[in-house]
């Protein structure tokens, strides 16, 4: 029984010291990524005064330079997700009290369309760092961290209160101090679901960061070198060899940033699944790998890893954490109906305060101009939704049955979802002019054309996981087509349907707001609609309707998200279980 | 082992564990127990699930604080997990991104042992469990058996003084499950684990023979310690001695001579409409009463001796025997079980027959059931909402038994077309065409 294993733990002496071409390339790899992040970091930092601007260069040449700083805005936004995540959702999960608050805000935070805070905020931003471009930096990061922050929050959150009852009671049982707790168990734990989420903001991200570097609110105009000012440039330049320079290069930059960023972490987060039976497809990564299999890698990496999992492993007992014992604590609900009392008169006061700004700026008209508009978008929303999965369930079913078919439809299917669909839209309006086309029907498809393919890529997931033993069983008792669908497949793939329609009609919401009312150089297209009203009032700088229009796009969202969404939600749960 | 002047390594005393019912009114789960575990001992937790032995596993741990009452390890009082006490969990509770390494140097993290004193003692702990070779491999990658192997080189690597074991062997197969404890029992007589005593929590009661220097029966509702068997045969046991086969015989007799007991005193008050029904399929009844009737038991045996052949353990086994007791297919004597002529007729006939028979007794013996056919009878429509049964039942019995009754009474409703239910809307109803 006892037997030493000293090679192995001294760490291999069978392993190459001579460098190999591998690490010859991770060193590439790494050297090339510190130079260009230095580089952009370092222009961010640069003077910046509004009237004097550098133009945007519509020369293909410039766009490397353009995409690098975009990149940069995505990955310094991705940062402040994460620590936002840590935080917020942490407290959220570990105070109950916390939580009452913490959680509803973050659903209506959520349902505010994104541009929504773009407008409230870049002027804060701008004049905390005057004459620097770092204010207006700030304000286009801060514009893609809300398209990513709350749902990785949200995920974080739920991971945290699925922790399984056992492998909790193991970490209180070795006495796992809360830092190590949380480093050696939580965080693991929610690991799948965060890098699943933070994969599903950067899509989010790419979006809108095209909306947030040309900066148009009232009379501030700002246009930050980076891909989105280089697009806006070209519509109003009239330009579409420009714009396709554009989607050329975004194509790229999104290609890569998958394959240097995305792919290792999923690669490498696939230890972190909970459950303990192998996987039918692991997912692989070619840069991972390079780097796991290069020993220069390995020694370089090594001793940064025994530090991070010393940290990790630090006890670091917070010294005035409450005593585990009730043994002086008021009564629980003295304290809870003293919460219950301040957030009460909070929310009372900011009510009060609300409804006397909105009485002196707005009027009853403004209210029902509003209301109008979001019902138009609320039924635009439903019939592209209604469409979308009139084509996408069946086409997703057909190629989720077949491996061979899924292994290389399924990456197009997410590259298109990460994809800037707001890139397109130039194409799309150039079409409309040309063809005269009514820009209140034709406008329309562009809300969903990003975000179609959540449907399309869960749908396949969902066919594609369906049990072989049921499609066998309706093979064999040869099940007529009409019947198949109904009783089969659609209930087989109803919970990966409906989390892709959330997503999907989430995204329409949010992408209304620059598809309702596009241009076209000095052409001017509008659908009318909510999400025009908001962009024709950001443009005008008219905060009291922004913020009514706002409102109104977030009580829609909540309102179908409780009443549709979370009913279709919990039907699904039901329906598909077994005991 | 376990001799009376050793010292007492952990001791509860009066405890007892209610948890706050979703109305918010408390749900006892233990009632006033009193444990005292001394050095060098295995103690078994015997009892059927829902007696609370898991409650009172973590209440030994630190991990659940009881209601009332105090728990001393080493004569101080217990305020949480404590250095000294490791757990080994029935799921393994293994964490599945870290390697067998990493878990059992998991088990280390709260000492701050240097990273090379901490991979030492992992190592030493692995090799001793049998786990060498397999340090760099991850849980997934490992069988149940070498899964809990890594439970207890983790537990083991803190050199703890008391080791808590929730049910280990249970969630492993019949052969795994033996090796492993035979493997546990060589290290614990030739004196190699650092543990002082052992608490371990089991419904098995072979298991609990096997192993033990002392067993707690539990009885339920709510938990309480039934009896004590002190277990003094030398070890290694022999599972064919005809005293190891005296003792378990012995548990059996005790856990069904009080549940008959408890049926018994049921039936005559509130004119049995109190009566607590366990629920179990009526296909597994009849299987079971087909076995009893054939030889070699002819219609009767000793449940020790039946449960072996037919692989039951307590959980699958009481309510069984319950079933046939309350429908009056059989009758519990001691820990014997003996069918009476009506169950022999119930063992023998088919289909159709069989279930006549079961719907008979239903009817004459399960109160509640006749009381649900008439409220349907006598109502307009036919239909009686689940609810209503439910305040009744809750008369007499607390929420999680008015429940599992409520559940029995339809599994044998609809088994004998007494009645039917319907799921979604939750209502009783007698259509019985299955339209």
């Amino acid at each position: 029984m006892v037997e030493h294993h000293a090679e192995v733990l001294t760490g291999g002496v069978w392993q190459q010291r001579v460098p190999g071409w591998r690490d010859l390339v991770a060193t590439l790899l790494v050297l090339g990524v510190v130079i260009l992040l230095g580089i952009g970091a370092r222009q961010m930092v640069g003077p910046f005064v509004a009237e004097h601007q550098q133009a945007i260069s519509l020369s293909p040449a410039a766009l490397p330079s353009y995409v690098l700083r975009t990149v940069m805005r995505m990955l310094a936004a991705l940062v402040a997700s994460l620590i936002f995540t840590f935080t917020y959702a942490t407290l959220a999960a570990k105070s109950r009290r916390a939580e009452m608050v913490l959680i509803p805000l973050l659903d209506v935070l959520q349902s505010v369309p994104i541009l929504g805070y773009l407008s409230f905020t870049v002027v804060f931003f701008v004049s905390l760092f005057p004459g620097n471009a770092l204010g207006p930096e700030l304000a286009a990061i801060f514009a893609i961290f809300t398209s990513q922050a709350w749902n990785m929050a949200f995920s974080f959150y739920q991971s945290l209160r699925t922790i399984p009852g056992d492998l909790d009671e193991a970490s209180r049982s070795f006495r796992a101090s809360p830092w190590q707790r949380f480093w050696r168990l939580e965080v693991p734990f929610a690991m799948p679901g965060l890098i699943w989420n933070m994969m599903m903001s950067m899509s989010g991200g790419w979006f809108f960061v095209v909306a947030a570097e040309a900066i148009s609110v009232g009379d501030v105009q700002i246009a930050l070198p980076g891909v989105g000012s280089y697009v806006a440039r070209a519509i109003a330049q009239r330009d579409l060899a420009a714009v396709g320079w554009a989607i050329a290069a975004m194509t790229v930059a999104i290609m890569i940033y998958d394959q240097m960023l995305f792919r290792p972490m999923v690669a490498w987060a696939d230890k972190f699944r909970a459950e303990q039976t192998a996987a039918q497809i692991v997912p692989r990564s070619v840069v991972l790998a390079l780097f796991r299999r290069s020993s220069l890698a390995g020694h370089v990496s090594g001793p940064i890893g025994e530090e991070l999992h010393r940290i990790a492993r630090a006890p670091l007992v917070i010294p005035w954490r409450l005593p585990l014992a009730n043994s002086w604590s008021p009564p629980r609900r003295l304290v809870d109906a003293a919460w219950y009392g301040l957030l009460t008169a909070a929310a009372a006061y900011v009510g009060w305060e609300l409804a006397q700004y909105a009485r002196s700026a707005l009027a009853w008209d403004d209210l029902k101009v509003a209301a109008g508009n979001g019902l138009l978008t609320f039924f635009r929303v439903a019939i592209l939704i209604v469409l979308a999965s009139l084509i996408w369930v069946p086409i997703g079913v057909a190629v989720g049955l077949r491996p061979k078919l899924t292994e290389r439809i399924q990456p197009i299917a997410q590259f298109l979802a990460a994809f800037p669909a707001n890139l397109l839209f130039p194409v799309a309006v150039f079409l409309i002019l040309r063809f005269e086309l009514s820009p209140r029907i034709w406008l329309t498809p562009l809300m969903i054309l990003g975000t179609q393919w959540y449907i399309l890529f869960n749908v396949i997931a969902g066919a594609s996981a369906f049990p072989t033993d049921l499609r066998e069983a309706a093979a064999s008792f040869r099940v007529r087509p009409w019947r198949w669908w109904r009783k089969v497949m659609l209930p087989g793939i109803f919970p990966y349907y409906v989390t892709g329609a959330i997503t999907a009609s989430g995204g329409a919401w949010n992408a209304s707001i620059v598809s309702e009312a596009v241009s076209w150089g000095s052409t001017r297209l509008n659908a009318s609609g909510l999400g025009a009203y908001i962009a024709q009032m950001t443009e005008a700088g008219d905060y009291p309707r922004i913020a009514l229009g706002i409102a109104t796009m977030s009580i829609l969202v909540i309102a179908t998200n409780r009443l549709l969404w979370r009913t279709l939600y919990l039907l699904a749960e039901r329906r598909t279980r077994l005991d | 082992m376990a001799a009376r002047t050793e010292p007492r390594i952990i001791e509860l005393r009066h405890v007892c564990k209610a948890f706050a019912k979703p109305s918010g009114e408390p749900l006892p789960v233990l009632k006033d127990i009193d444990i005292a575990i001394t050095r060098g001992e295995i103690l078994g937790l015997l009892g059927r699930s829902g007696s609370g032995k898991s409650t009172l596993l973590r209440i030994a741990g630190g991990l659940i604080q009881p209601t009332s009452g105090e728990v001393l390890y080493r004569e101080a009082p217990l305020g949480g997990p404590a250095e000294g006490i490791a757990i080994v969990f029935q799921t393994f509770a293994l964490y599945p991104w870290l390697t067998v390494l990493e878990n059992v140097e998991l088990g280390l993290d709260a000492l701050g042992l240097p990273v090379a004193e901490a991979r030492r003692r992992a190592m030493a702990s692995i090799d001793l469990i049998g786990l060498d070779g397999f340090q760099s491999a991850y849980p997934r990658e490992l069988s149940g058996g070498m899964r809990q192997r890594v439970g207890f080189a983790r537990a083991i690597v803190s050199d703890p003084t008391l080791l808590l074991m929730d049910e280990p062997f249970s969630a492993l197969d019949v052969l795994t499950a033996e090796t492993l404890r035979t493997d546990f029992l060589d290290l614990w007589i030739e004196q190699k684990l650092p543990t002082k005593a052992v608490l371990m929590v089991t419904h098995n009661i072979e298991e609990a023979v096997l192993m033990c220097d002392r067993i707690l029966v539990l009885g339920s509702n709510p938990g309480h310690i039934a009896a004590e068997i002190p277990v003094s045969l030398p070890q290694p046991r022999n599972r064919l001695d005809a005293s190891f086969h005296a003792i378990v015989d012995e548990i059996y007799a005790i856990l069904t001579s009080r549940m008959a007991e408890a049926i018994g005193e049921r039936k005559q008050v509130h004119g049995g409409m109190g009566q607590l029904l366990m629920p179990v399929s009526v296909n597994r009844v009849g299987g079971f009463a087909e076995t009893l009737a054939m030889p070699p038991y002819a219609g009767h045996a000793e449940l020790g001796k039946i449960a072996g052949p037919l692989a039951l353990e307590i959980n699958d086994l009481l309510p069984i025997a319950a079933a046939l007791h309350i429908l009056e297919f059989a009758e519990l004597e001691g820990g014997a079980i003996k069918l009476t002529a009506a169950g022999h007729l119930f063992a023998q006939s088919g289909t159709e027959e069989r279930k006549r028979l079961f719907r008979e007794h239903l009817i004459r013996f399960v109160p509640l059931a006749a009381h649900i056919r008439q409220v349907l009878d006598e109502r307009e429509g036919h239909r009686a909402p689940r609810e209503r049964f439910e305040f009744e039942l809750e008369d007499h019995l607390n929420r999680n038994d008015a429940d599992s009754t409520l559940r029995a009474i339809i599994g044998w409703g609809r088994y004998a077309e007494l009645f039917s239910y319907d799921d979604r809307t939750r209502t009783f109803g007698l259509d019985l065409s299955g339209q």
